[in-house]
């Protein structure tokens, strides 16, 4: 099909002048990277491979790494260093992690997340996965010739905090300045509504690898609005893999195997699982102890029968964001099914019964997301046309809440609330001269604190000596676009503050990551300085062209004072921006950032009052 | 604080023409989303994520009829505290009872719980033209915080009505 014609012939942007980004779909299976070239959606290929990467990260003993397809197929003779599905450990303690992840790796238990002992030493999930995003960044620099000003990377819609996180630390190892974190099945809307132009309600079914989303979107005049979300983010292709291993192993013998033959045994439970959706029947080469291989017969319906109970725990999620959305199924104008795993029969039909209607499979389930973050990043980096207006209004999958007494949560933000969001509650001192009061946030459905998962343990301090009940101490949720939550607490009657990025409980501290990316530069043989200070031009660059516009288009908004004192911040910009000292150029950075804040603030009233205009002007009948 | 109604350009009262609101919010997000500003250097970002915020809560707001009454009183100085139930009349308080006995003895029958539902809604729509007429023409503050006291009873209600289904469908 023709894919996304987003402008006519000889209308689109000059290739120079647009600026590089590109959408990243980082599976539990595959990754691939996908970006806007002569206004076409592109998904790029590696050199000597397709455009699709399998996120399988090998480690050898001198620390090096091997990534994607010849990774994957070294999973069978070094399964111990052969990380296949790391997308199910992010943002995980080792409680968390599923008995298949367990059983095949060897997983350290550090209080946090949870670590992966390799031949190269112990490795976060954040570490793997950056290692699958270098792969993928190198791949769009080397095919588009130049460096990227930033990505938009794809994360299941179900995903916790931690895990959005850990995603974003993941990014930032790999050197990727992240524009956004999209919502997979918002993406596979954005690819699917701006080709269609359609409008109305509509569902996207998104199976992949190793999590399962279900988001309902309202598509009107241009606004992609998500109206609910649902999923599991424990539940994938992965798991039909491993119900059919069980199932042949057991046929065969179910003697014991050893790793090697027990990743054996899944590699080829995949194999046949595929075939599958292709043929009735296959015979399945199934792995044994002693004498190598047994075949083993399985049919269509067999298989089928034996998953079926995955496929039925997909449908209470439907139902939850039907509910949660006020929808019945005949509201649904039409099902997107995206992910590789949608591609099994038995899921199509159980998803075609429930809504009464054939499921809309136009764009490839495995392209489908990586192109619309692509047409996303598109246009956060700026590459927006004139016209090309659209507006994606996302919402927080999970609730947001704080431990009460008796172990009870307090809801704060509730799911399906449109992001960013804020909100603020007071609570009191419970003791005399209480001098601090300990904060956990967690985030979860359930009454019991327990049952959620723990974001984040912080305390307050230095509340002044007041009898019980005197202190009012306002907690302050964030939740920003991207999905990631800040919190901030503050005594009111002092001003006593306490702020922190959630830094999640199984998350990586700042700390930690600079060193991580200090060792990557090293091992890479890469000129940090260089990087740095490479960064920090192209940063102060921008910030001097983004405050001349502002001052051609809007210099009535400031005092003649005002005005000079920015053109003087930009000045010294300009100077330090033509020496190599890349700590010089962020302080002035920052310190012209600080001059434009309040500008940047002005222009906002600005805009919102033309808006207002605008709307007026709409509301009138004509 | 920048105030909900001037935010859409709409006039400070309850009744609302919720596609006027919707094309007023929409304006404004269109404006101020951070989605426009992902380039933009870390100060307009910063500000674009207020702004969107303050749009989404003020749409919030607005759009829910209880919540928009609540926030029209809590202009007019009436706080209304969610746990304080004296001040209600006995015949509410009555009416509570056995609604909260119907449900517990429809928790596992749908139809039942249904009906339920539909009643206690048609009761709330003829409260929220009360409210109307409270707020926007008799401007009696008192029997408006009453309404929207009763009116924040059957709103829990009906979220339990909602999780009993829920309960009953899975």
């Amino acid at each position: 099909m023709a894919l996304l014609q987003l402008s006519e012939p000889g209308e689109s942007p000059d290739p120079h002048q647009q600026r590089l980004a590109v959408g990243i779909d980082l599976g539990t299976t595959n990754s691939l990277v996908a970006t806007i070239r002569h206004a076409v959606p592109e998904c790029l290929a590696g050199d000597g491979c397709g455009i699709i990467l399998p996120s399988v990260v090998r480690y050898q003993k001198d620390g090096s790494t091997i990534v994607g397809q010849a990774a994957l197929a070294a999973q069978t003779i070094d399964p111990r260093n052969t990380i296949a599905s790391v997308k199910r450990l992010m943002g995980r303690g080792l409680a968390d992690a599923d008995a298949g992840m367990r059983g095949r790796y060897d997983l350290v238990d550090t209080g946090d997340m949870v670590r992966i002992n390799t031949v190269a030493g112990q490795r976060t999930p954040v570490e793997v996965s950056s290692e699958i995003l270098r792969v993928l960044r190198e791949r769009a620099e080397a095919s588009l010739g130049d460096e990227l000003v930033g990505a938009v990377i794809t994360v299941p819609a179900y995903f916790d905090d931690a895990q959005r996180q850990a995603t974003k630390d993941a990014a930032r190892l790999a050197g990727l300045n992240v524009l956004r974190l999209l919502n997979e099945p918002t993406a596979a809307a954005i690819a699917y509504g701006l080709d269609e132009g359609a409008e109305g309600i509509y569902a996207v079914y998104d199976l992949g690898g190793g999590t399962f989303d279900f988001s309902i979107l309202r598509l009107s005049r241009g606004v992609f609005e998500v109206m609910a979300t649902s999923g599991d983010s424990s539940l994938g292709g992965d798991d039909f893999d491993e119900a059919l291993a069980a199932w042949l192993h057991k046929k065969a013998s179910g003697v014991d195997l050893d790793c090697s033959k027990s990743r054996a045994l899944l590699v080829e439970a995949r194999r046949v699982k595929e075939a599958l959706t292709l043929s009735a029947e296959c015979v399945a080469r199934v792995p044994v102890a002693a004498d190598g291989i047994k075949d083993v017969t399985i049919t269509l319906g067999e298989f089928h029968e034996l998953t079926q109970a995955l496929v039925e725990r997909t449908l209470q999620p439907v139902r939850k964001a039907l509910r949660d959305a006020a929808l019945k199924v005949a509201d649904i104008q039409a099902v997107v099914l995206v992910g590789g795993a949608t591609r099994m029969p038995h899921v199509r039909s159980a998803v075609a019964k429930m809504f009464g209607r054939e499921p809309y499979t136009d764009i490839d389930p495995d392209k489908v997301v990586a192109i619309g973050a692509a047409i996303q990043a598109n246009v956060l980096a700026g590459n927006r046309r004139p016209g090309e207006d659209w507006l994606l209004l996302d919402v927080i999958p999970l609730s947001l809440g704080l431990e009460m007494m008796g172990g009870l949560t307090e809801k704060i933000i509730p799911r399906n609330s449109t992001i960013p969001v804020s909100k603020a509650q007071d609570f009191t001192t419970y003791k005399d001269g209480q001098s601090a009061m300990a904060i956990h946030v967690v985030q979860g459905e359930r009454e019991l604190v327990q049952d959620c998962r723990s974001l984040a343990r912080f305390e307050l301090r230095g509340i002044p000596p007041m009898p019980a009940g005197g202190a009012r101490i306002r907690v302050t949720f964030q939740v920003d676009a991207d999905g990631l939550l800040s919190v901030s607490a503050r005594e009111q009657t002092t001003g006593v503050e306490s702020h922190v990025t959630v830094k999640p409980s199984y998350g990586l501290s700042d700390d930690e990551i600079t060193g991580m990316l200090k060792a990557g530069f090293e091992h890479a043989a890469e000129d940090m300085q260089a990087r740095a200070l490479r960064e920090q031009q192209v940063e102060a660059e921008r910030l001097i062209e983004a405050a001349r516009q502002a001052l051609i288009e809007d210099a009535g908004l400031l005092s003649s004072n005002e005005q000079a004192g920015i053109e003087a911040a930009i000045k010294r910009l300009g100077e330090l921006n033509l020496g190599n000292d890349h700590l010089a150029i962020k302080a002035g950075i920052d310190a012209l950032s600080a001059s434009t804040g309040e500008l940047a603030a002005r222009r906002m009233d600005k805009a919102i009052r033309q808006a207002l205009t605008g709307n007026r002007i709409d509301a009138l009948p004509l | 604080m920048q105030e909900y109604f001037s935010l859409f350009g709409l006039p400070e009262r309850f009744a609302i023409d919720p596609a006027q609101l919707e094309v007023a919010y929409r304006n404004v997000q269109a404006q101020v989303h951070p989605d426009r500003f992902a380039h933009r250097p870390e100060a307009e970002r910063r500000v674009a994520m207020q702004w969107a915020t303050l749009a989404n809560e003020a749409f919030r707001t607005l759009k829910n009829p209880l919540a928009r009454a609540r926030y029209l009183l809590s202009r007019r100085g009436v706080e209304i505290d969610a746990e304080r139930n004296n001040g209600m009349s006995h015949a509410f308080l009555m009416q509570q009872m056995e609604w909260r006995e119907s449900v517990e003895e429809a928790a596992d029958d749908a139809e039942a719980l249904q009906r339920l539902e539909r009643d206690l809604a048609r009761d709330e729509r003829v409260m929220l033209d009360d409210v109307k007429h409270a707020i926007d023409e008799e401007v009696d503050l008192v029997q408006a915080s009453e309404l929207v006291r009763r009116l924040m009873f059957m709103e829990k209600l009906r979220r339990e009505i909602d999780e009993a289904l829920a309960l009953l469908e899975n």
